[in-house]
């Protein structure tokens, strides 16, 4: 099976630090796909460099095949390959509904819409309470209130919630799971597989062993700027996983993926 | 945490049978907190009501000398400059910049709309348009600088404020246009000054542009795409870009927008004056940046409403239309100005409180 993300060689280098060190990494259709590693792997860097917020010096991806080269993470969303970061990137004061739809409004039909460019609110408002009531957050009663009154979990659950609705090709989760409540953790595992089961692979960065343990089909291990391996869940523990990115173990086929 | 493997999530079985609520909000609010929520939603509500309460004690104080259609509609036409380049002000502050040329840019294009008419003999409507070119330009400058060469806006505006200030006093040659000769040659430019009644109230086209600009940018703010991106710059750029907001060009169009703006102050300008002078609106940057500030927008960007900006602007003109009717020392508005200022930002602090 060809895989619908392929890179090879990406180098990133800032000033003097290798953040990327002609890695490679494979997504494959349909799967949940972890990236782990130690801080300072170059996780971030790899997932900004496929979400297009870094450009790398070097090296090649592919989606479906078609080489591409994102400039700015619009044109990675206009791909189909939507990306919750860590910070969230959402803008405090606004709404609920206008942090989903931010640089993708919707505007009015008719003359209103093109000509005087009014944005169609009751639309937006229905499409993110809708978003909101699958993945289960409709606690949060006025999708019109500032996302800066939201607790954090709360929050995550709307930058999900953003992803989740918008991503056709690819989501990519940066710690979903990092601020969040044992429940709120549950409903995003959930909404994770749910997404999943629509056909669409998702690439989720954690530091929760037992989370990446529960949903991934495949491990990506990152150390020192590179792919180290490749594991599945099923054929090793979480303590092996935990030696192999630390280095305390030796790899299997590190050899020829180094 | 490898030793719990083997046992995945077996410590979420504990969950099955807490209730379902998660983190609801409870009604806790007393009055104070409600009225806190309340400005927080409607950041305009503070300087209208110090408005009200403003005109309420004038026309108590002074009666219907104060209270009558002809001395509030003055008020307005004492603003109305301020007003339009506050307009200009409002959206450079809502992306937490600040413009310090625009009273600068402003009088270059009435300069430069009145030059161009007597110096060069272009048709005055001709004159009109390269003023607005003139300040679209000067805009553009300043957004470049800001955007692409990512400088603090505050250093780019107040060099861009000497060096169009100095190019205006060389372009004009410090020369005065007469008021007679406009009225004879080019009476457009003194368009906005003229005037019609409705009873006692007197209404110039200066004062018509002002509420027509304010209202419109309103509605842009409030109801198009730009407008919200508008206030997600100033919110967190960051977090706006990776949002998928273009904050450059978001940018450059809020300062372009800003120098359009000040050229449609210039022309009012005239019409105020009568005359085309370059060393009018010396104060327009301080004035606005007052205006703005009294009005509730947030010097760190994303918060307030251009309608507060008005409503901050009038508080000014009715302080010192009022005080100057009581026959005070002009130095108490000033004082009474200040006060509102810092009054003002603590207003906002506190509202802001309402997030944590």
């Amino acid at each position: 099976m060809e895989p619908i993300l392929k890179a090879r060689n990406l180098v990133k280098r800032y000033g003097r630090v290798v953040a990327l060190d002609h890695c490679d990494f494979e997504l494959m259709p349909g799967e949940i796909l972890a990236v782990i590693g130690d801080n300072g792997a170059g996780k971030s860097t790899l997932i900004k460099a496929i979400s297009g917020a870094v450009t790398p010096d070097e090296g090649e991806i592919w989606l479906e095949g078609r080489k591409i080269g994102f400039s700015s993470p619009l044109e990675a969303r206009g791909a189909g390959i939507e990306t919750v970061y860590q910070t969230l990137a959402m803008s405090p004061a606004l709404s609920i509904a206008d942090n989903m739809f931010m640089g993708r409004e919707l505007r009015k039909p008719g003359i209103m819409g093109s000509l005087f460019r009014q944005l169609d609110r009751p639309a937006m408002e229905k499409f993110a309470r809708d978003k909101l009531t699958e993945l289960g957050l409709m606690t949060i009663q006025n999708i019109n209130q500032a996302v800066e009154t939201l607790s954090g979990g709360q929050r995550q659950g709307v930058a999900v919630a953003r992803a989740a609705a918008f991503g056709s090709k690819v989501v990519i989760l940066d710690e979903p799971t990092a601020a969040l409540g044992v429940k709120e953790s549950r409903r995003v595992l959930e909404l994770i597989s749910d997404v999943r089961s629509r056909g669409i692979p998702i690439i989720l960065i954690s530091h929760n062993m037992p989370h990446v343990f529960e949903v991934a089909d495949r491990i990506h291990i990152h150390r020192l700027g590179r792919r180290l391996c490749v594991i599945k869940p099923g054929d090793y523990t979480m303590s092996d996983a935990v030696a192999f990115m630390t280095g305390a173990k030796e790899a299997p086929g590190a050899a020829e993926a180094a | 945490m490898a030793s719990e493997s083997g046992t995945t999530n077996s410590y979420e079985s504990a969950i099955k049978g807490s209730p379902d609520a998660v983190a609801e909000f409870t009604q806790r609010r007393s009055a104070v907190h409600s009225f806190q929520h309340l400005l927080h939603q409607t950041p305009s509500l503070v300087p209208l009501i110090v408005l009200l309460a403003a005109v309420a004690v004038f026309a108590a104080l002074l009666g219907a000398k104060f209270f009558s259609p002809f001395t509030l509609t003055l008020i307005l036409q004492q603003v109305a400059i301020t007003g339009i380049v506050g307009a200009a002000q409002s959206v450079v502050i809502l992306t937490a910049g600040i413009d310090l040329s625009v009273g600068a840019i402003m009088v270059l294009s009435s300069v430069v709309m009145g030059q161009f008419t007597f110096r060069y003999g272009l048709p005055p409507a001709f004159a009109v348009l390269c003023g607005f070119a003139c300040g679209a330009l000067m805009g553009f400058i300043n957004g470049t600088l800001v955007a692409r060469m990512k400088l603090p806006p505050f250093i780019v505006t107040l060099g861009m404020w000497q060096i169009v200030l100095a190019t205006n006093f060389l372009y004009s040659a410090n020369e005065t246009i007469r008021s007679q000769d406009i009225t004879e040659q080019a009476p457009i430019l003194q368009l906005f000054g003229e005037s019609f009644r409705i009873g006692g109230a007197v209404f110039t086209y200066g004062v018509v542009a002002m509420l027509v600009l304010v209202l419109v940018l309103s509605y842009v703010l409030r109801h198009t795409a730009w407008g919200r991106h508008v206030y997600a710059v100033g919110d967190d750029p960051d977090a706006a870009e990776l949002a998928g907001v273009q904050v450059s060009r978001v940018l450059v169009t809020v300062y372009v927008l800003s120098g359009l703006i000040c050229a449609l102050a210039g022309w009012v300008l005239i019409g105020r004056l009568g005359s085309v002078s370059p060393t009018a609106g010396q104060f327009a940057n301080i004035e606005s940046i007052t205006a703005v500030v009294i009005g509730g927008i947030s010097l760190f960007g994303g918060r307030g409403s251009i309608l507060g900006m008005l409503f901050g602007a009038l508080i000014v003109g009715v302080f010192s239309l009022g005080l100057k009717m009581l026959g005070t020392d002009p130095q108490w508005t000033y004082l009474l100005i200040g006060a509102l200022i810092i009054g003002a930002v603590a207003v906002d602090q506190w509202i802001r409180k309402v997030a944590a």
